[in-house]
């Protein structure tokens, strides 16, 4: 019975993520964790915020931070956010090959984003700012390296599901997994957000 | 859906006219947004990049900025405009209140009482 049902075919919801109870589950509880690391990143948002002026004798955020690389890196990940919008697009319309090409672009994004911010961090540790160099220190490279962190996550975790289901089709298994991966990469560009209007745009305008 | 269907068969035939028509829509909005975003981003580049915007006027403009940003992220973006969203609502609010009162009490507990 189970074999036969295996080569049934199933006809395409509207929302295949949410078709199963399973998706449904794992669409809530996705959220439930993106509410607690919302608190997480608000954590280090308040410890960066409140040591930022402790640069002791080592360089500041006006003397370090670049404008037009940072502003090149958020466009990589707006974009990143894009392209995975268009892959749940293409999810919804039974397109697997759509949704599977848009992931790939958005793993794309992904790495140049990482690339960037290896390259930020290296300059910034020959300018003398090492981790323990000062609260600023400290403080900025485990905010801004935790959301790296997030990224490099997010790009493997996508990959493992491009490759893991690279020829099965759209299933109602993978649907919401793609979904759930996709809703993490739009979180990462959240945090984001505040990244570049509270750590870079405030550390050199204010 | 009933319970006796296999989850990992793949799913055929195409979305119905309605969802089609949907998903039209929903890939304008999205565009919409997203153009949005890189104009509101670009704003605050510019607004503390440039020598013309004063910097007291700038820090709570990118601020708004980020909020607005942040909001076409979520109900745009991650669909929480959509119905049945209920919970979902409930519980990014929630982190983003706790967040909000764990960034206050930092930056006034690090940054005020310690320095």
């Amino acid at each position: 019975m189970a074999d036969h049902q295996a080569v049934e075919k199933q006809t395409l919801p509207p929302n295949p993520e949410k078709a199963t109870l399973d998706g449904r589950n794992k669409y809530l509880g996705f959220w439930f964790f993106l509410g607690g690391e919302t608190v997480l990143f608000g954590s280090l948002f308040g410890t960066y915020l409140g040591l930022r002026g402790g640069v002791v004798d080592g360089p500041g955020p006006a003397d370090l931070f670049h404008l037009d690389l940072v502003f090149i890196m958020t466009m990589i990940l707006l974009t990143s956010s894009l392209t995975s919008v268009f892959a749940v697009i293409n999810m919804k319309r039974g397109n697997y090959k759509g949704l599977l090409m848009w992931m790939w672009a958005t793993v794309a994004l992904g790495i140049a984003f990482l690339g960037f911010e290896i390259y930020e961090f290296y300059e910034y540790y020959h300018a003398g700012l090492g981790f323990t160099t000062s609260a600023f220190a400290s403080s900025f490279y485990t905010l801004v390296g935790t959301h790296g962190a997030h990224v490099a996550f997010g790009v493997s975790w996508i990959t493992v599901l491009l490759i893991r289901y690279k020829s099965t089709g759209l299933t109602l298994t993978n649907a919401p997994k793609f979904y759930t991966a996709v809703l993490y990469w739009h979180f990462i560009d959240v945090v984001w957000v505040f990244i570049f209007t509270v750590v870079y745009l405030l550390g050199i305008g204010g | 859906m009933s319970s006796h269907e296999d989850p990992s068969a793949p799913l055929q035939g195409a979305p119905s006219k309605n969802t089609e028509r949907k998903l039209k829509n929903e890939t304008r909005t999205q565009l919409i947004s997203f153009l949005l975003m890189i104009f509101i981003t670009s704003m605050a580049f510019i607004s503390i990049g440039s020598d013309a915007v004063p910097n007291g006027f700038a820090i709570p403009f990118i601020l708004m900025l980020a909020g607005v940003q942040v909001v076409l992220q979520l109900y745009f973006f991650m669909h929480m405009n959509e119905k049945g969203t209920g919970w979902i609502n409930v519980m990014i609010w929630s982190g983003l209140f706790v967040a909000a009162l764990t960034v206050g009490a930092l930056m006034f507990l690090i940054g005020e009482v310690k320095y």
